[in-house]
């Protein structure tokens, strides 16, 4: 009796390490920044210190403009990135799909964005863009073309840019990942059944490739909501508000603007957009877990 | 329809010859079926054919066309793959009628042509069901309706029944066989099981490691095979191999027995030579004793492995036979139905 309680619990045992670690790194900060959003709260101030405001911060940043602004700069931003990332990601995939020499080389290569960190991508694209010594401008000159004002007039396309050079490497790997993984019959059935290449891509390989297209697009998306570093370095935020993204807003409104409670608040608006992102992946996932098995079952029953 | 020429032809992967000298002329409307054991090149010269792989050397025709640099597209052939190679996110209808898309047919005549497929291969109802709702037996027949539905000059299928059932392959060997004599399309069929190529095809082709072993029509392969790889692979149970030589006008062997020879074997006195008798050709009272090993009644025949100087030799009666293993049967052979074969080439004497 009392082994087989034990044993019962045995897997529990294992993972408290995990589930403690858990409640103390992600639950509790989680918590704490809940509970501050609902307060008017300054960094000199202990947090008991602070008085209750209710959801004044929230409805506050709601008809706040720099605000809406700064979500809608996150907006356009998010948003374009990933759909050029995307669309080039997939294409370099498919283009690069093929078993000539040199290709994992190649492949290699591309990924390389990928592994350089955030503070040195800014640091980077901050000096390539630069108005007088930047590479940009310095070629533009040199085949007699005026420079361009990246940083300043063009800031929010610039740091698009930036963005687009270090993150399509990420959905290239996973397309090639999945392309690399499609049933090579069906392609050859299709081949036989006169299709070419662009019909080969259209009608077999990217409906087949759908789930993890959409899976990646997802974490992408979630991914850009959340950018600062290399935006932080190229821009802060500027000129104006024009490439300040949330996230440099919230830390500005807790460093700059000294209002915690406020930059609480922000966050968690964020952290609601995110969840709504992860909440529709899962949701994808388990229908088409759902479907598969349904379709299992069907099988089944007739045989 | 189309004749398929296949001259001199060669396949190397990297350093391995896969296929050598491959010499095939298929008529128009011809059932030809290629068999041989697993990884002697079947496939390899399908797909040579179909367009998937390259040609290394040599010349292929359709419809007396060369078409060795042709892509798929441009050979107007369908093909049936092993695994179906169904299009897993295509309903039944749309798998069927993709080639027709693909070629910008109007949606009316691809309806109407997917529905005549459909009726022939009883897959009417089964129409808007993905792959994944349909057993191995409707999948292989939706394989099926998109290669008819094409209405190509040459059919292609690659093992197209090993992942059915023993049941089903039966009954499925009818269909295909029916669906040839309903629309008479040049088909080339692989196989490695000698059974389905003897009942299907109009002519076979024997293949050994890359080379053609023999061409022919079923029964003169199981008549007269031009050496022992083909005798041995056609026929079921195999023919039993004996090596000896020539004594007196007889085939000596060396496990002690003695056989008459055919009338038309071309040897000479003292050669040594392999000897084959089909297990369903041993008849009962002969004077060649065999001693019983095991016993193994079907109902219908009896087949019989027996010990003779040693060796494993196989009989097979049509008759009920009642022997115990340890017993001693008298056997012997008509010997026009016997096989001389030289022992160094395997090739027939
Ligand atoms: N893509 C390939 N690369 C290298 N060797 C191959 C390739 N495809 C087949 N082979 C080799 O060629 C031989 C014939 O293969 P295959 O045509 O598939 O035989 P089967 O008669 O069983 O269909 C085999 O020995 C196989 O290992
Ligand atoms: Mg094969």
């Amino acid at each position: 009796m009392k082994l087989a309680r034990a044993n019962r619990l045995t897997p529990y045992v294992f993972m408290a390490p995990a589930a403690v670690i858990m409640v103390i790194a992600l639950l509790y900060p989680l918590g704490y920044m809940v509970y501050g959003s609902f307060r008017a709260w300054d960094p000199s101030q202990n947090i008991s210190e602070t008085e209750f405001v209710g959801l004044k911060n929230y409805i506050t940043l709601w008809f706040d403009p720099s605000f809406r602004e700064s979500l809608g700069v996150t907006l356009k931003f998010a948003i374009s990135v990933v759909a050029v990332e995307m669309v080039l990601g997939v294409g370099l995939a498919l283009l690069l799909d093929r078993n000539i020499r040199g290709m994992s080389i190649l492949r290699t290569l591309f990924i390389l964005p990928m592994m350089i960190a955030p503070v040195v991508v800014g640091l980077m694209w901050r000096y390539m863009y630069h108005p007088t010594v930047g590479t940009f401008n310095r070629f533009l000159k040199s085949i007699g073309l005026d420079g361009v004002d990246w940083l300043g007039q063009h800031a929010l396309l610039s740091v698009i840019i930036a963005d687009i050079w270090q993150w399509t490497p990420f959905i290239f790997i996973l397309t090639l990942a999945a392309l690399q993984s499609l049933p090579q019959s069906a392609l050859e059935a299709a081949k036989i059944d006169g299709a070419g290449g662009w019909q080969q891509i259209w009608h077999i390989k990217l409906p087949l490739m759908m789930p993890v297209l959409i899976v990646t697009c997802l974490l992408r998306l979630i991914d850009a909501f959340k950018v600062l570093e290399v935006i932080l370095v190229m821009t802060e935020g500027g000129p104006g508000l024009s490439t300040e993204i949330l996230a440099l807003r919230i830390s500005r409104t807790a460093t700059e603007f000294r209002e915690l409670g406020v930059a609480a608040a922000m966050s968690n608006y964020l952290l609601m957009l995110l969840l709504l992102l992860t909440v529709a992946m899962f949701a994808f996932n388990k229908i088409q877990t759902a479907r598969a098995a349904r379709l299992r079952a069907a099988v089944q029953e007739e045989d | 329809m189309a004749t398929v020429e296949i001259t001199n032809i060669e396949k190397y992967y990297g350093g391995y010859h896969a296929l050598n000298d491959i010499n095939v002329d298929i008529a128009d409307g011809e059932f030809v079926v290629l068999v041989g054991p697993s990884g002697c090149g079947k496939s390899t010269l399908l797909q040579m054919i179909a367009g998937l792989e390259t040609i290394t050397g040599g010349e292929l025709r359709i419809g007396g066309d060369v078409v060795n640099y042709l892509p798929p597209k441009q050979r107007d052939i369908a093909m049936v793959f092993q695994n179906y190679a169904l299009y897993p996110h295509m309903t039944v209808g749309q798998n069927m009628g993709f080639s027709l898309r693909i070629r910008r047919d109007p949606a009316d005549e691809i309806k109407a042509k997917v529905e005549r497929a459909a009726k022939i291969l009883n897959l009417d109802q089964l129409l808007d069901r993905f792959p994944r709702e349909l057993s191995g037996g409707q999948r292989q027949r939706v394989a099926m309706g998109r290669a008819i539905v094409r209405e190509p000059q040459v059919f292609l299928f690659d093992e197209p029944l090993s992942n059915l059932d023993a049941k089903l392959r039966l009954s499925m060997r009818t269909e295909i066989k029916e669906l040839h004599q309903r629309l008479k399309t040049t088909t080339i069929y692989v196989t490695h099981d000698q059974d389905e190529a003897m009942t299907m095809a109009d002519r076979i082709v024997v293949m050994n490691t890359g080379v053609v072993s023999q061409i022919g029509a079923p029964l003169d392969l199981y008549d007269r095979p031009a050496n022992t790889f083909v005798a041995g692979f056609i026929g079921s149970p195999a023919m039993n191999f004996m090596d000896g030589t020539i004594q007196g006008g007889k085939f000596q062997a060396a496990n002690g027995s003695s056989w008459a020879l055919p009338s038309d074997a071309k040897v000479t006195e003292g050669q040594r030579c392999t000897f084959g008798v089909r297990p369903e050709f041993v008849e009962a009272g002969g004077d060649v004793a065999a001693k019983v090993i095991v016993t193994e009644p079907t109902g219908s025949e009896t087949q019989i492995v027996a010990d003779m100087g040693g060796e494993h030799f196989t009989c097979l009666f049509n008759e009920r036979i009642a022997a115990q293993p340890g017993d001693t049967l008298k056997i012997g052979a008509d010997p026009e139905k016997c096989h001389v074969f030289d022992i160094e080439t395997g090739l027939r004497l």
